[in-house]
């Protein structure tokens, strides 16, 4: 045993000097590209009229310790994987956590207290709101890119339906909210199938394409079709949900006076918290009980293999709609929540940017797993607002530093990072939905990503 | 004679100008084994997935004889509908299991149809009504009954992927089994298997053939495994039948002869 260390020291500082070698050839060579990048800056002086050179020593000192500090980090990790143990790289079976069965039913408990908190504010309240559209959205794209294994880029063009479906049917029928949520759900469904017929046979990277399209379409329709949908003025004073007949309001007939509380603007934002939790609750409890189901499994298996499938006798064109059907509903739903919420919508909400959130977080949660897309929904949508808090880092860089312009960048270094640690998402392996003695859990190695 | 489980006449399937099969006909028995074999590229596999429905055939016929649902023209018929309707199951040369599910799992989608009615098309699963419970789990019992008799009851909540090779074989054919097929077809069911392997897939496949009454069809390499098991044999070559018979007949025949090994000039 010691001598296997001895050897092992030994041979680390045999490799040593070549490791010191290439460090600092790498951060010389990083050296020279910061010097015109992060050293020299041009600057403008206003007295004179002349441009002069600003040197910005210390963001080229961090550059380059940053640089060195990967090299070493990347150097040691390469020495460690030729010489250290061997590690056993594909596990069939992924690894159970004792804790979680608890994690779901926490964060559950959590988020029904989190409005009755003392510390909960408004941007608090709206932050919830917004984290759990995005989960109730993510489950929904979850059963076309997760299940179904059918990329579709185009996702938020569902949630512009049954965002415009409330508002126009509100506004030209004067429905209320709680019958529009049904049709809402209806309308993005038919246009789900919509999507369907024509992308039956396209796979892979065609698939994504022609659902990126179909999204923009969507977009540009409501932009232009102006004597229907306002166009770019977009449609307001969509009415707001009541609590059951009971509006928000200040008069006497309102939530407040009914109940006897003191007006306060907070209880809508409430209501509107534990709606969207219920909503996005009522996802959950249909989307994890289909997945369960025969119409769910043959989701996994068209994702698994479509052309076995097919020798099993599953038509796959209806597998393949009711997946696109099922998740546009959800999708749907939560456009009108989302039109109930906001009080006023306009296309500029619907652009391709939110369906590649909506699908980032399905990837970075994991295709198949529930409380991936949680995490992932917390981490994107909170991780996002959290960057905002950046402003300690004038306290470093001085006062001329404007964190709020690096947050996406952060943001996106943070994903890149995450990915590379967590290749298949955060909850990468898949529970089955059915098992005889004993329910073990498929590590990600064995499960097929679907090839559109 | 019997009527015959299957009768293909004149099947013809071109790809542009390559005749891979060129007026094919032959006739499979129920209760029988029938091997189609030829050399590579002989056009078996195409016949094959013309058969199933994975190709359309440019010509000819191909017709089931269902014992109690009448016949079928299978040239017109959906892929899954021939599997659905005229009970025709089949399994493929490269092994296509749904490697991120378990074994139960790839035994319950074969079931599918009826447990998707049993559902009521999810509306009775969805509020776990009883009917659907019962189904599910007579489902899991089928499922069970057909592990056991391949011996691999243990793994049933193991990720199909995660078997052994000569495993997902035959987890590939008992799938296809669960289907309730009166033609099981069979694309190389030995390609891989070690002698002892082979062996066994043999005893398996007689078992289904008089247990289980299914009429087998199956596409074999492996000349060992064909002449043990086989009741019948098709000889292709270059798209053409060339042999039609027994095993003894086959083996004895000039022509199948010289297909395989070529003659002296």
């Amino acid at each position: 045993m010691t001598q296997s260390h001895n050897d092992r020291s030994q041979d680390f500082g045999q490799a040593l000097p070549g490791i010191i070698k290439r460090s600092l050839f790498t951060v010389a060579i990083a050296a020279i590209i910061f010097v015109p990048t992060l050293l020299l800056r041009t600057q403008a002086s206003q007295a004179t009229n002349t441009l002069f050179i600003l040197y910005r020593w210390e963001f080229f000192a961090i550059g380059c310790a940053f640089i060195l500090l990967w090299r070493v980090i990347y150097e040691i990790r390469a020495w460690q994987n030729a010489h250290g143990p061997r590690k056993v790289s594909a596990r069939p079976q992924a690894q159970e956590n004792r804790f979680a069965p608890y994690v779901g039913p926490v964060l559950l408990i959590a988020a029904i207290l989190m409005p009755f908190m003392p510390f909960t504010d408004r941007y608090i309240l709206d932050i919830g709101i917004l984290i759990i559209t995005y989960v109730m959205l993510g489950w929904g794209l979850q059963i076309v890119v997760g299940l179904a294994g059918l990329l579709d880029l185009g996702y938020v063009a569902f949630y512009a339906v049954g965002a415009y479906s409330y508002a126009l049917l509100a506004e030209h029928f004067g429905f209320g909210f709680w019958i529009c949520l049904p049709l809402a759900g209806v309308f993005a469904a038919t246009w789900g199938v919509i999507l369907g017929f024509p992308v039956l046979r396209l796979r892979g990277d065609y698939l994504a394409i022609v659902t990126l399209a179909f999204g923009e379409i969507i977009r540009v329709v409501l932009l232009n079709w102006r004597d229907f949908t306002g166009g770019s003025n977009g449609l307001s004073n969509i009415p707001r949900p009541s609590f059951f007949g009971i509006p928000f309001s200040q008069g006497p007939d309102g939530f407040a006076a009914t109940f006897g509380l003191e007006f306060s603007s907070l209880q809508r934002m409430g209501f509107l918290y534990f709606l969207i939790l219920a909503l996005a609750l009522l996802t959950f409890y249909i989307s994890s009980r289909l997945r369960k189901l025969p119409m769910g499994r043959a989701w996994e298996a068209l994702r698994e293999d479509e052309i076995a499938c097919r020798s099993l006798g599953l038509n796959t064109i209806n597998t393949k709609l009711s997946a696109f059907a099922i998740g546009a509903m959800f999708g749907g739903f939560a456009g009108s929540f989302f039109a109930a919420k906001q009080a006023f919508i306009s296309p500029e909400s619907f652009n391709f940017m939110e369906s590649a959130t909506i699908l980032a977080i399905v990837v970075l949660g994991g295709m198949s797993s529930q409380l991936g897309v949680v995490f992932s929904s917390i981490a994107m949508v909170g991780g996002i607002e959290a960057l905002r808090q950046l402003q300690f880092l004038k306290a470093i860089f001085g006062n001329d530093f404007d964190p709020s312009s690096l947050r996406l960048l952060f943001f996106g270094l943070a994903m890149v990072i995450v990915m590379l640690w967590r290749p298949r998402g955060f909850v990468s392996s898949r529970v089955p939905t059915v098992f005889f003695r004993e329910k073990k859990s498929v590590g990600s190695s064995m499960i097929s990503q679907g090839r559109g | 004679m019997t009527k015959p489980l299957l009768t293909v006449k004149d099947l013809t399937m071109r790809f542009g100008g390559l005749v891979a099969v060129d007026h094919f006909s032959f006739e499979a028995q129920s209760g029988h084994i029938t091997a189609i074999i030829g050399p590579n590229g002989a056009g078996k596999t195409t016949a094959f997935n013309c058969i199933t429905g994975f190709y359309k055939p440019s010509g000819g016929s191909v017709t089931l004889h269902h014992p109690s649902r009448g016949n079928f023209s299978l040239e017109a018929m959906e892929d899954h509908k021939i599997s659905r309707i005229a009970k025709v199951a089949r399994t493929f040369q490269n092994i296509r299991l749904f490697g991120g599910m378990t074994v139960l799992e790839n035994l319950m989608i074969s079931q599918h149809n009826e447990l998707m009615r049993a559902s009521m098309f999810s509306i009775a699963g969805i509020f776990g009504l009883p009917s659907y419970r019962r189904a599910e789990k007579e489902a899991i019992e089928k499922s069970m009954a057909w592990l056991e008799r391949i011996g691999i009851a243990d793994k049933a909540d193991e990720a199909a992927a995660a078997l052994p090779y000569g495993q997902q074989r035959k987890l590939e054919i008992v799938r296809a089994l669960c289907t309730d097929p009166v033609l099981l077809c069979l694309d190389e069911p030995a390609a891989g298997l070690n002698p002892k392997e082979s062996d066994d897939l043999g005893v398996f496949l007689r078992e289904i053939r008089d247990k289980d009454h299914v009429g087998i069809l199956l596409i074999e390499h492996d000349m060992s495994v064909v002449m043990e098991i086989s009741d019948h044999i098709v000889v292709l070559d270059y798209g053409r039948k060339i042999s039609d018979g027994t095993p003894t007949h086959v083996r004895n025949d000039a022509a199948v002869i010289k297909a395989y090994l070529g003659v002296d000039e």
